[in-house]
Parts: C-alpha cells; sequence; structure tokens
C-alpha cells in the first residue's frame, strides 16, 4: 500500500489514530513513572514542530531551518502569561524583574495579563511573523538554500534579542518558577497529567490537520510547488500564496507546541528557540523521513527520547551521536527512515530482472524546488 | 467523509481532557506544599545511598564545570575510602547540565525522581541555579551550590557553599574604598549575576560617596572590548570592577593592556577570575590585578596543602585549585556532616541539623547558617601573581556571617525588592 491509498482509506486513518491515542493516553500512562511520562509531554511538543516541518519542508519543500522563532513566539507569550499571573498582587511584577531592575513591567508585557489574549496571540503572533516573512520571501522567488539560511538568521537573532533584554525577557535564564497554569497549580500531579493530555490531544488534531492537508487538491498544489514551481505558476496559481500557507500552519503548530512546552517543562530559556534546537528539530524530521505523515512525529520523539537516554548515559557524548547519525541519514538515506521500505523493495527487485523498478522518487536534500 | 472519524476521536479526547482539568485539578490558591511530588523516594536500606552530580560536561560552561566534578569526585572518593557517610559508602549518578538552563532543571528532576538520590551537587551559573530552583522547592530535595552569586536569595532546598555578596563584592569594594578609590567604572557579562551584582555596587558607591564613572554590558562570549575599553580609558576611574564571566575576560585583558593600561593606574577588581582562568587570559596580561574569593591556592593551612597535594595526585601535577572547586569539595563533607549530625537522610531532619555544622576546609574553618542556607566565609582579597597564582593581599581577618538579602546593611536596604 503506497502513502496515497493508506492517507486516503479511512479505516487505516481511523484505526492510525485509535492506536495512537490508546498508546499515549493509556499505555504510556500506566508503564512510565510520572518523570518520564513529563519527559514524554516534552517530546511530543517537538513532535508537534515535526509535523509542520514536515509540512513545509517534506511537502512543500522549504527548507524551515528557523523553526525555533515560532517555538519561542508562543513559549515566550505563554511564559510571559504565567508569570504575571503568580506575580504579587501587590505590585504585579514578577519575581525575576524586582530582582535587576525596579522599573516595573515593560509596556509590551501588559497585554498577556489577559488569558484570553495570550490564547489568541499564541496563534496570531506565529501566524502573522509567518504570513509577513513568507510573502515578502516567496513573492521574491526566495527559495532552496537562499530561504533556509533567512529562517536561520531570523532563530539566531531572536534568540540574540531574547538574551540581550535580560530585564523584559529573563535573558540567558529564561523564564521559569511557575506556580499555576490558568489558575491551576503546576505542582499537582492530576494537573501535570491533563496537560499531558493536552499535549496528545494537540498532537493528534495537528497529525489529523496535516493528513487533511496532505489528501486535499492544495496538498496536490503544495507538491507541484516542490517539484516544479515554474510550472504551477504556468498553469496559473500562486506559488507564493501555496507555500505561505504552509509555512504559516507550521508556524502556528511551533507556537502551540511552544505554548504547552512551557507548563510541561517547567522553563523556557533562549537555548530553547535558538539556531541549535531548530537544527535539532529538522534532524529529526529528517530521520524520520520529512515527506510522510507521521515520519516527522516518530522522528522527532524518537531522537528527543535518544537525546535523553543517550546523555544519562555518557554525559557530552550526545551532540556527537546526532551529528553522526545527521550525516548518516543525509549520505545514505535522505528520505528517512520511512524510506527504507522502498529501498529494500528496490533490492528485492534488483534481483528479479522480470520487473522493472518503480522506486519512489526521492527528493532532494537541498529542500530546492528545482 | 473519511475525515469525520478522526475527527469524532479529536473530539472525545478533548472532551475528556477538559474533564480531568475541571475534575481533580488542585487550584493555585491551594496550598502548595502539600503537593504529592514532595514524597521522597530515597532508599537508605543498603549499604549504600545515591548522591547526584549535575555539572555542565558539555558546552560552553564544560571547561569550568569539569574541575567542579573532578573536585566533588575526589571528595566522595575520600569520603568512601574513610568508611562513607553514616557507614554507607556514596554511589555516584553524574548527570551532564549541558550548559542549558533547560537541561539543568531536566536533570535535576530526573536524578531527584528518576533516581532517587539524596542529594545533588552542582550547577555554576545563576542561570542554571535559578533553573534548578523550583525543581528542589517542588520535589522537596537538596541542591549544594558551590559558586560565587549575587545574592538576593535563599531557598530552603538550596545549601550556598560559595560567597554570597557581603562575603566578596561587599568586601572587595570595602578594599577599593581603603585603598582611595573614588570613583569605579563597572564592565560585565549581559546576564543576571553582574546585572545584580551592578545593582548592589551602585547602592554601595551611592552611600559611600563613590562616583560611578560608567556601566558597560558585553554579551556572553562576546570578544571585541575595542569601544568598552576606550570608554573605560576615556572615564579616567579610579578603579574597574569587573564582571565578566569566560572568554571575555581573555579579550578584555589583551585590549585593556594594548591600551596602555595597567594594575597601578587604573586596577581592575574581578570577581570571576581564579586560579583556573589565569592560564587562558595569560599571566603577562592580567598579572598585578586584584581578584576577590574566599580561597586561593596558595593558603597556607594544613588543611589546603593537603586537598593541593590530593588533587593533583588524582588529576595531574599541572592542575590548579580554584575557589568554586573548594567550595564544592567543602559542600560534599558538610552534607556528610549534617546527615552525621541528623543520623538521617531526609530532607527535614537534615534542614533541622543543618545549622552550626562545621568543617576544616581548606579555606579555614567554614560554618553552615541554618537560617539562610549560605555558610561563614572569609573574605581575601588576593593579587595575580607572576607564577599564575593568586597572593592574599588583604583578609576580613575573620569568617563573615552571610547576609544574601544585605540586612544588616542600611545603604541596600530596598535592593531585595
Amino acid at each position: 500500500m503506497n502513502l496515497k491509498s493508506f492517507l486516503t482509506n479511512r479505516w487505516a486513518v481511523a484505526a492510525g489514530f485509535a492506536v495512537a491515542a490508546v498508546l499515549l493516553l493509556v499505555v504510556a500512562p500506566a508503564l512510565l513513572s510520572s518523570f518520564r511520562l513529563g519527559l514524554l509531554g516534552k517530546y511530543l511538543c517537538y513532535a508537534m514542530v515535526a509535523v509542520g516541518i514536515g509540512l513545509a519542508w517534506g511537502r512543500g519543500g522549504m527548507l524551515v531551518l528557523g523553526q525555533g522563532v515560532f517555538f519561542g513566539l508562543g513559549a515566550y507569550i505563554m511564559a510571559m502569561h504565567l508569570k504575571l499571573a503568580d506575580a504579587p498582587p501587590s505590585t504585579g511584577v514578577p519575581d525575576f524583574m524586582a530582582l535587576i531592575s525596579s522599573d516595573g513591567v515593560p509596556v509590551w508585557w501588559e497585554p498577556f495579563r489577559s488569558g484570553v489574549v495570550t490564547l489568541i496571540a499564541i496563534v496570531v503572533v506565529p501566524t502573522a511573523v509567518a504570513v509577513l516573512l513568507g510573502l515578502a520571501t516567496f513573492r521574491r522567488r526566495v527559495r532552496g538554500a537562499y530561504f533556509a539560511i533567512l529562517s536561520q538568521a531570523l532563530a539566531a537573532a531572536f534568540a540574540i534579542l531574547l538574551i540581550g533584554n535580560p530585564r523584559s525577557t529573563g535573558g540567558s535564564t529564561g523564564l521559569n518558577n511557575f506556580k499555576g497554569f490558568f489558575g491551576f497549580s503546576l505542582r499537582d500531579p492530576a494537573n501535570r497529567m491533563t496537560l499531558y493530555v493536552i499535549a496528545v490531544v494537540a498532537l493528534l488534531a495537528m497529525v489529523a490537520v496535516a493528513r487533511q492537508l496532505m489528501v486535499s487538491r492544495y496538498g496536490e498544489l503544495l507538491v507541484a510547488c516542490r517539484d516544479a514551481e515554474e510550472r504551477v505558476r504556468f498553469l496559473g496559481y500562486d506559488p507564493a500564496a501555496i507555500k505561505t500557507f504552509a509555512y504559516a500552519v507550521a508556524a502556528v503548530m511551533a507556537g502551540v507546541a511552544g505554548a504547552l512546552f512551557v507548563p510541561i517543562v517547567g522553563i523556557v530559556s533562549p537555548n530553547d528557540v535558538g539556531i541549535v534546537p531548530s537544527i535539532g528539530l529538522l534532524i529529526g524530521v529528517a530521520i524520520g523521513g520529512r515527506t510522510t505523515l507521521l515520519g516527522p512525529v516518530l522522528g522527532a520523539i524518537a531522537v528527543a527520547w535518544a537525546e535523553t537516554s543517550l546523555s544519562e548515559r555518557f554525559p557530552s557524548g550526545w551532540t556527537y551521536a546526532q551529528g553522526l547519525l545527521f550525516m548518516l541519514v543525509v549520505a545514505f538515506l535522505p528520505g528517512g527512515l520511512a524510506s527504507l521500505r522502498p529501498i529494500v523493495r528496490g533490492w528485492r527487485e534488483r534481483l528479479r530482472p522480470s520487473h522493472t523498478a518503480d522506486s519512489a522518487p526521492v527528493p532532494s536534500l537541498s529542500g530546492s524546488s528545482r | 467523509m473519511n475525515i469525520s472519524l478522526a475527527r469524532r476521536l479529536v473530539a472525545v479526547a478533548t472532551v475528556s481532557a477538559m474533564g480531568l482539568l475541571v475534575g481533580c485539578g488542585a487550584r493555585v490558591s491551594d496550598d502548595p506544599s502539600t503537593g504529592a511530588a514532595g514524597a521522597g523516594c530515597v532508599d537508605t536500606s543498603g549499604s549504600s545511598v545515591k548522591i547526584g552530580f549535575l555539572n555542565s560536561r558539555s558546552g560552553t560552561m564544560a571547561i569550568s564545570e569539569n574541575t567542579v566534578y573532578n573536585s566533588l569526585k575526589l571528595a566522595a572518593d575520600q569520603i568512601n575510602a574513610a568508611g562513607g557517610v553514616a557507614g554507607k559508602q556514596l554511589a555516584i549518578v553524574a548527570e551532564d547540565g549541558a550548559s542549558e538552563p533547560t537541561t539543568f532543571a531536566e536533570k535535576a528532576e530526573k536524578l531527584i525522581r528518576g533516581d532517587c538520590v539524596a542529594a545533588v551537587f552542582g550547577g555554576w551559573t545563576s542561570s542554571s541555579r535559578k533553573a534548578m530552583l523550583p525543581v528542589f522547592e517542588s520535589n522537596n530535595a537538596l541542591l549544594f551550590y558551590p559558586v560565587q552569586y549575587e545574592g538576593l536569595e535563599s531557598s530552603k532546598n538550596i545549601f550556598y557553599t560559595g560567597a554570597t555578596t557581603n562575603q566578596q563584592i561587599v568586601p572587595a569594594l570595602d578594599y577599593l574604598k581603603e585603598k582611595g578609590a573614588k570613583s569605579l567604572f563597572l564592565v560585565g557579562s549581559d546576564y543576571v549575576f553582574p546585572q545584580t551584582a551592578n545593582k548592589i555596587i551602585k547602592a554601595y558607591a551611592k552611600a559611600n560617596g563613590i562616583e560611578v564613572k560608567g556601566e558597560e554590558y558585553a554579551p556572553l562570549g562576546h570578544t571585541d572590548f575595542s569601544t568598552i575599553v576606550s570608554k573605560v580609558k576615556a572615564a579616567d576611574a579610579d578603579a574597574v570592577f569587573n564582571t565578566l564571566n569566560g572568554d571575555s575576560n581573555v579579550a578584555f585583558f589583551k585590549e585593556y593592556k594594548n591600551a596602555g593600561l595597567t594594575a597601578d593606574a587604573m586596577p581592575v577588581l574581578s570577581v570571576s577570575i581564579a586560579e583556573e582562568e589565569v592560564g587562558g587570559i595569560g599571566v603577562g596580561n592580567i598579572v598585578g590585578q586584584p581578584v576577590a574569593w574566599n580561597y586561593y591556592q596558595t593558603i597556607d593551612s594544613a588543611q589546603n596543602k593537603k586537598f593541593v597535594a590530593d588533587f593533583k595526585a588524582a588529576y595531574g601535577p599541572t592542575k590548579v585549585t580554584s575557589d568554586p572547586m573548594e567550595a564544592a569539595y567543602t559542600s560534599l563533607y558538610l552534607w556528610k556532616g549534617m546527615v552525621e549530625k541528623a543520623k538521617s537522610f531526609a530532607v527535614a531532619d537534615i534542614q533541622k541539623a543543618a545549622g552550626g555544622v562545621t568543617f576544616d576546609a581548606p579555606e579555614g574553618k567554614v560554618t553552615v547558617n541554618g537560617e539562610n542556607h549560605h555558610i561563614a566565609k572569609t573574605a581575601l582579597i588576593g593579587k595575580i601573581g607572576q607564577d599564575g597564582l593568586i597572593h592574599t593581599d588583604w583578609t576580613s581577618g575573620k569568617p563573615i556571617e552571610p547576609d544574601p538579602y544585605l540586612k544588616s546593611y542600611p545603604w541596600a536596604t530596598g535592593l531585595s525588592g
């Protein structure tokens, strides 16, 4: 069964979702300690970003090296709200601000005192940034490596901005020490469990959205833009709009992931949003197989899990393992682990010369649309 | 349409999640200290007990924190060889903080809840400590933090075995005032320690009639100091107070020397440069400059001679010992003293027994303050010698009681916000 028929088969899809829901909502909480479950919740946040990367990079050919920006926007917006909610009512100034300055809360923090504004901003701000950036670059037909460099520079600039303004962003420490989440205590295991469930639901919803986009006519257009952008343009479509939409969807997914990351992990710092984590997310997607629906999700979770367990066993060893893994995938498996199946099939067919090989085309890693 | 099934599943899951949220979660207004996470899982039934070491073994801080790890390891080996703590051998679980606050928080939680260690030793940057603090408080566990820091903090779950401001920065200001400094220029890295320290320095200066001629910050890792040094030169203050951290010091002192500024004309007093860093900066660039700490390798005492000899024997004759390393070494012995006084590994018992626990440390005798969990330490201002070591130039004479919120200093009222 190829990807397309798997994606459109209603029973296969329903069964897939049911299995995932049972695994994540029943099996995982039963088997894992509350600490490991919290870690799994964190991986699920990375997986959400990965779903978006799969859409933008795998299907749309945009090598998004700076998803940390959108992740960070969502995370910091949520963190600002939580810090303001925790602030002592007498002053209204969060603890870390009172420590290094006596200027009070910056004006641009004030809107986030409202929970409603915060929730809206988590979706709207990443969307707005992605649409602006997407239209500005795709209309000018900036793509391939140039787009990748641009998005990566944005991640670097964002992290430097955060570090450079410690009075309002917590600087290199970031924001942490959250007591509550919309009025619920974060120390209560029942509330932490709820957050985990919310993360599972959000991830499944995002996978459902990504699947729907993939099988729709829009999905066909997106792949067409990736493979032959000029032809799409000659047919009368606007590739810039098509790509911007996918980029914005990926941005929202990253933003929501960041917003959930904050209460689950309990801290967000510039180290979680800069170039290194942005590339780390991409590695998971590349390993899992960026053009598939579940490859990015499984890849991101597997890489995050490997990072935790490897760094527990060999302190300082993870960095090398991550680099090695990425090189191996780029060199030998450009389609990720998900492309193993067609490769194996290709071998089998080579052994039987009567058949003509029909291995799936593997898109080039540069993400260029050419 | 085939998506409806998936949608229905999502809807059901959402509703159940909301039900859970509204159903049984505690509100913030409920007493947070009753969180069930506070129940410890430390196993003390066997012949050994687990402790955690959490240091950055990778990333920018690795060069410094590896030395702290080595020193903790030395203390643990010595304690084990001498029969352990309360008769139990120490089993070390080491984790890598990777120089990232988020990793420190995650690994701290892993050590407490996954490995069930009796206490955790480590952390260096204030960012790492601030990231770990809520983890130790919400799990009611113990952290021993071995580095001097900016003060204005006191958690019942943290023991601070490095200096707080009134044991390092305030004596350093007293020293400069004694030497006749009427004006200061502040140079620091752009993060919480230098900013908080400078806030304190400015309050001190205001009360003591010292003029602050300028305040400049450079991002961590910044290496181009031509602008800052020319500002320092133009301001012509009597002394520079340096709270730069890491690699930036190398560039700063090279530029300072190139600009023709000397330790005699305009001394630069540093609070983050110890024996370990002098080699990296180059002795020639920094010789004669004053630094403020509570321990130097050159301290002439039997305890220190043994510590230095043991360290060199374990890690090589060219290794130097520094204040954070000594504070880490001391922290493990202090924990041993607390456990043996409390006759228990339980957090509550240790917190109760901690006050008054002493140790004949390489820096001299130190005593734990049971109120704020800092330790009484003697302040030492040293000058960097041609040999690359630091030689004591001024001493507070006796241990200074820790006062993290500077409550006993009238000029500091209002600082703790």
